[in-house]
C-alpha cells in the first residue's frame, strides 16, 4: 500500500489559505470609499504621506488597497500598465473599472488556488460615470462584489461598515461624507494618525482623481461639523 | 494582466514606451524592412511651422494649422501643439502620422510615470525622454518619415520655463529664448529674432508668436496663415504658474486682426 502521509483535503487547504490571508489583512488599518454628490471619496488611516493606499489608475478610475504593501503596490502598478496600454490601443473611454476589477479578481483568484501563497490584500476599484458610481470590492481569494454607496475594507472593516451604514445618506457633500468617514474610522475616539484622503471628482477635467492635502482635510472637517 | 514577479530594480519600471516595446512590439510604428525610402513611393502628410518663446513667467507655444501632401493642402485645421502634461507641451513637425503618434505616446509616457512614481518627472527628465523617443524613430526617419518635435515646459518648483529643440537623430538642444521648427521654421525664427525681447510680458509674447506664424505663412507654402473665411486660427498655448492652457479662438482672432491692420499700413 502506498503511504500518503501529506494528504490535506482541498477544503482544509482552502480554509488554511483563507485564514492566512485574513490574518495578514486584519493587521492593517481600514480604508473607506463613500459615494458623494460629485463622485467617490476615499479615506484611509495612514501615518505615511508617501506610502499610499489610494491612487489613480486612469481618467475615471481609482484604486484603494489594504494588506501587505509590497503586494498591493505590485497589483497597483499592473493595473496602471493594463489601463494605459488598453487606452493607447483602443480609446480612453474603452478603459473601464469593470474590466480592471475582473482582471484583479482573476489574478487574485489564480494566486489563491494555484500560487504558493495567497495575496494578503483586499482591493477597491472605483469608477465615476457622468451620474453614477461603480465600487468593486475584491477579496484575497478573487471573489468580487459590486458595492452600493459605501464600503470599508481592512482589519476593522465589519465594525467600520456597521458605523458607516448608520451615517450614510446618498447625495451628501464632500465635507459631510468626510466627517462620516472619520467618525466611522475613529469609533468616537480621537484618531491616532493622519488621514490619507483622495477623491474621484466628476467635476474635474479628463483626470478625475485628486488628493486632498492635510490642510484641506482639516479645513473640510472643521467646516463639516 | 502581468503578474509575474518583476525584478525589484527593473530599469524600465515606470516607462510606458519600454512597456510597449516589451509587451506590444507590433503596436508601435517601425521602419518597413528592405525599403530604402518610402516617401518617394507613398505620399504622406507634412508641412508645418511650430514655435515657442519664453516670457517673464512662462512660455508660449504655437503652431499653424495646415497639413500638406506634396503640393496639395490635405488638412486646414490640423493640431500640431499637444498638451504633454499639466506643465508642458509638445509641438510636432515632419511626417504627420508618426509625429502625432509620438505626441500621443509621449503624453501617455509622462502620465504613466507620474501615476506609477506618485509624482511627475523633472522638466529635464521629460526632455530626455522625448529625445530617446525621437532617436527610436531614426529608422523611420531614414526612410523619409522624419519627426522633429519641439518641447516647452514650466518648472513649478523653480518657476523657470524652458524650450528644447531636437534634430531627427534625437539630439536635444536647450533654448532659453525662442525656437521654431518645420518647413516655415526658418522664417518664424527670423521674425522672432527681430522682435524678441527678453523678459517681455505675456501679452507681448502672444503677439510675437502670432506675428512669427504670419511671417512663416507669408514665405512658406506648407504653412497656413489665419483662415478668415473658415474661421480657423493658429493654435496658441501658454504654460505658466497656472499650468498648460489653450487660448480661445476668439482671443487669437482679435490678435490676428490687429496684426493684419498693422501690416495693411
Amino acid at each position: 500500500m502506498v503511504a500518503m502521509p501529506y494528504y490535506v483535503s482541498p477544503e482544509q487547504l482552502m480554509k488554511d489559505r483563507a485564514d492566512y490571508a485574513r490574518k495578514g489583512i486584519a493587521r492593517g488599518r481600514s480604508v473607506i470609499a463613500v459615494a458623494y454628490d460629485a463622485g467617490v471619496l476615499f479615506v484611509a488611516e495612514n501615518p505615511s504621506s508617501s506610502l499610499r493606499k489610494v491612487s489613480e489608475i486612469y481618467d475615471r478610475i481609482a484604486f484603494a488597497a489594504v494588506g501587505k504593501y509590497n503586494e498591493f503596490e505590485q497589483l497597483r502598478v499592473a493595473g496602471i500598465r493594463v489601463a494605459d496600454v488598453r487606452g493607447y490601443q483602443y480609446a480612453r473611454e474603452d478603459v473601464t473599472g469593470r474590466s480592471l476589477a475582473n482582471a484583479y479578481a482573476t489574478a487574485l483568484g489564480t494566486a489563491f488556488t494555484e500560487g504558493s501563497k495567497p495575496y494578503e490584500v483586499e482591493l477597491l476599484v472605483a469608477e465615476v460615470g457622468d451620474s453614477d458610481v461603480d465600487l468593486f470590492h475584491i477579496l484575497y481569494d478573487g471573489s468580487i462584489t459590486d458595492e452600493e454607496g459605501f464600503v470599508a475594507i481592512g482589519g476593522d472593516a465589519e465594525r467600520v461598515n456597521a458605523r458607516l451604514s448608520e451615517l450614510h445618506q446618498p447625495g451628501s457633500q464632500l465635507a459631510t461624507a468626510l466627517g462620516w468617514a472619520r467618525t466611522a474610522l475613529s469609533d468616537g475616539d480621537e484618531l491616532a494618525g493622519r488621514l490619507e484622503v483622495a477623491v474621484l471628482d466628476r467635476g474635474r477635467g479628463r483626470r478625475k482623481f485628486r488628493r486632498l492635502s492635510d490642510e484641506a482635510v482639516t479645513e473640510a472637517l472643521e467646516s463639516g461639523t | 494582466m502581468r503578474l509575474e514577479r518583476p525584478s525589484a530594480f527593473d530599469l524600465d519600471g515606470p516607462s510606458f514606451s519600454a512597456l510597449l516595446r516589451r509587451d506590444r512590439p507590433a503596436a508601435q510604428p517601425r521602419p518597413a524592412p528592405g525599403v530604402a525610402r518610402v516617401d518617394e513611393v507613398v505620399d504622406h502628410v507634412e508641412g508645418t511651422t511650430v514655435l515657442a518663446l519664453t516670457y517673464d513667467g512662462g512660455v508660449v507655444m504655437a503652431g499653424d494649422r495646415r497639413a500638406t501632401a506634396g503640393n496639395v493642402i490635405s488638412k486646414r485645421d490640423m493640431r500640431k501643439v499637444f498638451e504633454a502634461d499639466a506643465w508642458s507641451a509638445v509641438a510636432i513637425s515632419g511626417a504627420a502620422g508618426p509625429a502625432m503618434e509620438l505626441a500621443k505616446v509621449f503624453a501617455t509616457e509622462l502620465e504613466h510615470y507620474e501615476k506609477i512614481e506618485g509624482g511627475p518627472l523633472s522638466l529635464d527628465g521629460k526632455a530626455n525622454m522625448l529625445a530617446r523617443m525621437v532617436m527610436g524613430n531614426l529608422g523611420m526617419a531614414l526612410q523619409g518619415f522624419v519627426v522633429v518635435p519641439l518641447f516647452a515646459g514650466y518648472d513649478p518648483h523653480t518657476g523657470r520655463s524652458r524650450i528644447y529643440e531636437y534634430d531627427a537623430a534625437g539630439g536635444r538642444y536647450e533654448e532659453r529664448r525662442f525656437a521654431s521648427t518645420g518647413s516655415g521654421g526658418r522664417d518664424a525664427r527670423g521674425s522672432l529674432k527681430a522682435r524678441y525681447t527678453p523678459g517681455a510680458e505675456r501679452e507681448t509674447a502672444l503677439d510675437m508668436a502670432i506675428e512669427a506664424l504670419w511671417d512663416a505663412a507669408d514665405e512658406d507654402s506648407a504653412t497656413g496663415g489665419p483662415d478668415l473665411v473658415r474661421g480657423i486660427y493658429p493654435l496658441v498655448t501658454v504654460i505658466d504658474a497656472g499650468g498648460y492652457r489653450e487660448m480661445e479662438d476668439e482671443a487669437v482672432a482679435a490678435r490676428v486682426e490687429r496684426v493684419i491692420e498693422q501690416r495693411q499700413r
